[in-house]
């Protein structure tokens, strides 16, 4: 119907990413992982909490990973799949996750790249699973109802108040 | 829509902020930056030149607060207008819920607007989306210049409204801001549709929350 396609996000998927996520950061020796979609929203935090404003951080990090998918395409690549940045003690690395969200790992010295890489691969495998079935499930119309009665009435009364009447 | 995150009971709404270059859409974020409850909103985020020219985006969240059991939020994005930014003015659009062209009134850039509206619809064909079909509005900023172009032509020239063929939508729709004007109508036989627009000077904040209001409560209908 409207130009963006739509997608929902249910507990049940919520869990599931949780407990990705989790048994990834212990293995890996990470401190938290995001997943953030490719339009700058934050999905899914899990682990240490975080010291930075997280709706900005997301919103960078798919400009940043959306960006560099381009220039991998100017070289001739299809993608680069996974971004590392390094910090004296933070670093982070991003992985592609179905082609529609991103996975950002934040970690520090006490585990190695090699590692968090390593684990990454299997967490990625898992989490692709998971998002490929939530993306095909709300294009088949099987999502449930968006939001109950009431609720565009109430959300333009907000609207005024907000932005002035 | 682009994301309804149940899990966290959240509704997150993409408004893009488009238009030529120095039309004056980091100005219109930034009032509303200003101006709207601190509670409401988050931090800005510019990524510009050291002339202050967008480079990348400007990004600012805005919460509406929680509706029947969802917290909703804006997320405002303005994109480069210089015409060689052509590559991050696309990738903005990726996942938008609504529109806002924000176009110069000033008479000597109204090629660039043109050029600006064209550019916009080139990449949202690109994307897959269509422009006709989502939230979409018009904002003819800089009304304070003594060179700024009659309403009349610049709705001329970026709004003179698209043809309305599905059966469903052809019927006569008022425009809620502007008595006895219509946004869908009849013409010789034929339907056309345009976008709301709206009058500014978002260097005093004039018209700025007018097209706000206005984009958000459209993107808000298609939830419903
Ligand atoms: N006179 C007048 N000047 C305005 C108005 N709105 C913005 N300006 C000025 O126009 C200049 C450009 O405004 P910006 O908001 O940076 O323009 P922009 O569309 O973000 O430009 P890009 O980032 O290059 O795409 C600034 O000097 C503003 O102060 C207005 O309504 N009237
Ligand atoms: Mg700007």
């Amino acid at each position: 119907m409207s130009g963006a396609s739509s997608w929902s996000f249910r507990e049940e998927d919520a869990r599931r990413i949780n407990e990705i996520l989790s048994a990834f950061l212990g293995e890996a020796g990470a401190r938290t992982a995001l997943i953030v979609d490719r339009t700058g929203q934050l999905i899914a935090t899990v682990g240490e909490e975080v010291q930075f404003d997280p709706t900005a951080f997301a919103s960078l990090t798919a400009a940043d990973f959306s960006a560099n998918d381009q220039l991998a395409r100017m070289l001739g690549e299809p993608e680069f799949g996974a971004l590392f940045h390094q910090g004296e003690r933070e670093s982070m690395y991003l992985a592609d996750i179905a082609r529609r969200v991103i996975l950002v790992v934040l970690f520090d010295n006490s585990t190695t790249l090699g590692l968090v890489k390593l684990r990454v691969r299997t967490a990625a495998k898992e989490l692709n699973q998971v998002f490929t079935e939530m993306f095909e499930r709300t294009d088949d119309g099987t999502a449930p109802p968006a939001v109950e009665g009431g609720f565009l009435g109430e959300a333009e009364d907000e609207i005024d108040r907000l932005f002035g009447a | 829509m682009s994301m309804i995150n149940y899990a966290s009971r959240e509704i997150n709404c993409k408004l893009v902020y488009y238009g030529p270059g120095l039309g004056g859409k980091t100005t219109n974020l930034e009032f509303v930056y200003n101006k709207v409850a601190p509670g409401a909103r988050g931090k800005m985020i510019s990524l510009a030149t050291e002339t202050e020219r967008t480079l990348f985006f400007d990004f600012l969240p805005v919460d509406l607060g929680t509706i029947r059991g969802f917290k909703v939020k804006f997320h405002l994005y303005t994109v480069p207008g210089q015409v060689y930014y052509n590559a991050s003015r696309k990738l903005i659009l990726k996942g938008v819920d609504g529109v806002v062209f924000v176009a110069d009134s000033q008479l000597e850039r109204m090629e660039a607007n043109v050029e600006a509206m064209q550019n916009l619809y080139d990449n949202m064909q690109q994307h897959g989306y269509d422009l006709t079909r989502i939230p979409f509005a018009i904002q003819y900023n800089k009304r304070d210049l003594p060179n700024a172009s009659p309403i009349a032509e610049l709705q001329a020239a970026l709004n003179p409204g698209w043809p309305v063929e599905d059966p469903a939508r052809q019927r006569m729709l008022p425009d809620p801001d502007r008595p006895g004007e219509f946004l869908v109508w009849q013409e010789d036989g034929q339907w056309y549709e345009r976008a709301p627009y709206f009058e500014a000077i978002a260097a005093t904040g004039e018209g700025v929350f007018d097209t706000l209001k206005s984009i958000s409560k459209a993107v808000v209908k298609t939830l419903g």
